[in-house]
């Protein structure tokens, strides 16, 4: 942020304006979570155990396992359909890139509850989804309680995520750099592949570690849609939590899924744009989620 | 544009392809809100799409409900007091390091925003056990303290967005004509970066009015919010009141958005 260099006179108030938000965030986050920190590690008296058990107790790894599939499996469907959609709002004309960009945000602003909802009606057992499969003849396919509704609805409210950083990295590309290959004799598959990709890639990078990052998260959804039998890691955590009373070992999981975000996103910020991503999406809605 | 672009297009066509999946995708983003409306006139009990008979029966429980109002109630209740703190705090935190530069500045921004990238079950648990203790959980304090911190990073993006065209020239010469700085912000800043403000209101109320996570930690049998009544409605009691209390959302959320725009358009025609 650059801004012009205020006088020095008075730079006390300037310091003193942050007090009150620091306060609520230092109250109501960064206290309850030095506080899970700290039960994590035993304090008073220094121990690992509850991390060491994370990796021996048979279940949580397996749930991790579990939950960084889906969330591969959702950052791919949200980029083999993200990527071509973004490339579309760069293709036409201004006014209907305005009537795109709008239905991207269309599910940041629908309710959670309200999204979660309409998902289970349209997934569950009989519903139109299903009878859709089953005029194409794959009728067998259960989408409620299952990995595949949990994905269909996940990848749904994580596309604006993959399409906001794809859009803005392909609206930066000059098109005549492939009408200059097709001029030369390029196919249109080879034009795309040799020019269009490299330069899309940063666009990309970001998009696919930021849904891959939020869908780690996700709470609502797969507790609605999805199956107690198939939980995802956020659902491990909630069960610690208010069922088995684990304090420390939830606060153990906790720290970890906590840091595995927090590198992620560092890492993505290191190709540009997803903060400024964040931001875009904030403007327009980003909690769930989750 | 027109003649140049239509000769670029008889060279470089969009491919049929692309605008049926490009059509597929919209459809996907749009398909669960679309059916939210319908499906709250339905007549039948469970629930069902596309729905067979018309009524307004779950309206009718909706506002006849003690339950579902309370809850309603409590959620406008929250949304109001977490918005009202985190743009009062937000936009103080926005004005002060806007005028603050070096590497403490941005690290304090980034530490301010850091509950936007925090995955709200972490932060769910966490702020739970550490309520449980304070006695916070199942109360209107907790429920509003805990929005209000999720409020600020919204609060503080768009303020400083609006603070970016902001000349602090304005604030010398308003300060060399004598105004004490606080007059100076109320009458300079104020009605500069009052988009931005308002912007920032408007998505810490959002923000709180649909937050679930950290809500479905905090309910007790006292104290809960609507989204929680709607979570125990699906999970518990398979009650289709959901379908009108989703549509009522969907139409309030979808209100206070168009807020910013009417105001903007009042504006230019002025």
């Amino acid at each position: 942020m650059t801004t012009t260099p205020r006088p020095r006179r008075a730079p006390r108030p300037s310091w003193l304006l942050l007090v009150p938000a620091l306060a609520l965030l230092a109250g109501i986050l960064l206290v309850p979570l030095g506080q899970s920190l700290l039960r994590s590690i035993g304090a008073p008296e220094f121990t690992l155990e509850h991390y060491a058990s994370l990796f021996t107790d048979g279940v949580t790894l397996t749930v991790l396992g579990r939950t960084a599939m889906t969330a591969v499996i959702v950052t791919a469907v949200a980029f083999l359909l993200g990527y071509p959609y973004a490339y579309l709002m760069t293709r036409v004309g201004p006014r209907l890139r305005g009537v795109l960009l709008v239905i991207v945000l269309i599910p940041f602003w629908t309710s959670v509850m309200a999204r979660n909802y309409a998902w289970i009606v349209l997934l569950q057992r009989g519903g139109p989804v299903q009878s859709v499969f089953e005029f194409f003849g794959a009728g067998d396919i259960v989408f409620q309680g299952s990995v595949v509704g949990v994905t269909i609805a996940m990848s749904q409210v994580l596309l604006p995520f993959m399409v906001l950083p794809l859009f803005s990295s392909l609206g930066g590309i000059d098109r005549k750099l492939l009408l200059a290959a097709r001029g030369l004799g390029s196919s249109p598959l080879m034009a795309f592949w040799k020019i269009y990709w490299p330069l899309s890639r940063g666009g990309v990078v970001s998009g696919l570690i930021l849904v891959f990052t939020l869908s780690l998260g996700f709470y609502v959804t797969p507790a609605l849609l999805g199956s107690p039998q198939q939980s995802l890691i956020a659902q491990l955590l909630a069960q610690r939590t208010t069922q088995l009373l684990d304090f420390a070992g939830a606060g153990a999981l906790g720290i970890l899924v906590l840091v595995i975000t927090l590198v992620l996103v560092a890492w993505a910020n290191r190709f540009g744009g997803t903060i400024s991503a964040i931001g875009v999406a904030s403007t327009s809605r980003t909690k769930e989620t989750r | 544009m027109t003649a140049a672009r239509r000769r670029e297009r008889g060279v470089d066509p969009i491919p049929w392809w692309l605008i049926a999946v490009g059509t597929l995708v919209a459809l996907y983003f749009i398909l669960p809100t679309l059916i939210v409306i319908p499906l709250s006139f339905s007549s039948a009990s469970a629930f069902e799409f596309p729905p067979k008979d018309f009524s307004l029966r779950w309206y009718e429980n909706f506002f006849t409900d003690p339950v579902w109002l309370k809850s309603l109630g409590n959620s406008f209740l929250v949304a109001i007091l977490a918005a009202l703190i985190a743009t009062v705090v937000g936009t103080a935190a926005a004005v002060g390091l806007n005028r603050l530069t070096g590497r403490l500045a941005g690290f304090l921004r980034t530490l301010l925003m850091i509950s936007m990238v925090t995955p709200a079950i972490v932060v769910a648990v966490a702020v739970y056990i550490s309520f449980l203790q304070w006695h916070l959980t199942g109360s209107l304090l907790g429920y509003v303290l805990a929005h209000a911190a999720l409020g600020v990073p919204f609060v503080l993006v768009s303020v400083t967005t609006a603070l970016g065209g902001f000349d602090s020239t304005l604030l010398r010469a308003s300060a060399s004509l004598g105004a004490p700085p606080l007059r100076s912000f109320l009458r300079v800043t104020m009605p500069l970066i009052s988009r931005g403000v308002i912007t920032g209101a408007i998505f810490a109320f959002v923000t709180s009015f649909d937050e679930v996570v950290i809500a479905l930690f905090l309910r007790s049998p006292t104290f809960q919010t609507l989204p929680v009544q709607m979570y125990n409605s699906v999970t518990f009691e398979l009650d289709p009141t959901i379908s009108a209390s989703s549509s009522l959302v969907v139409v309030v959320v979808t209100i206070i958005f168009l807020v910013p725009l009417l105001i903007g358009s009042r504006k230019k025609t002025r």
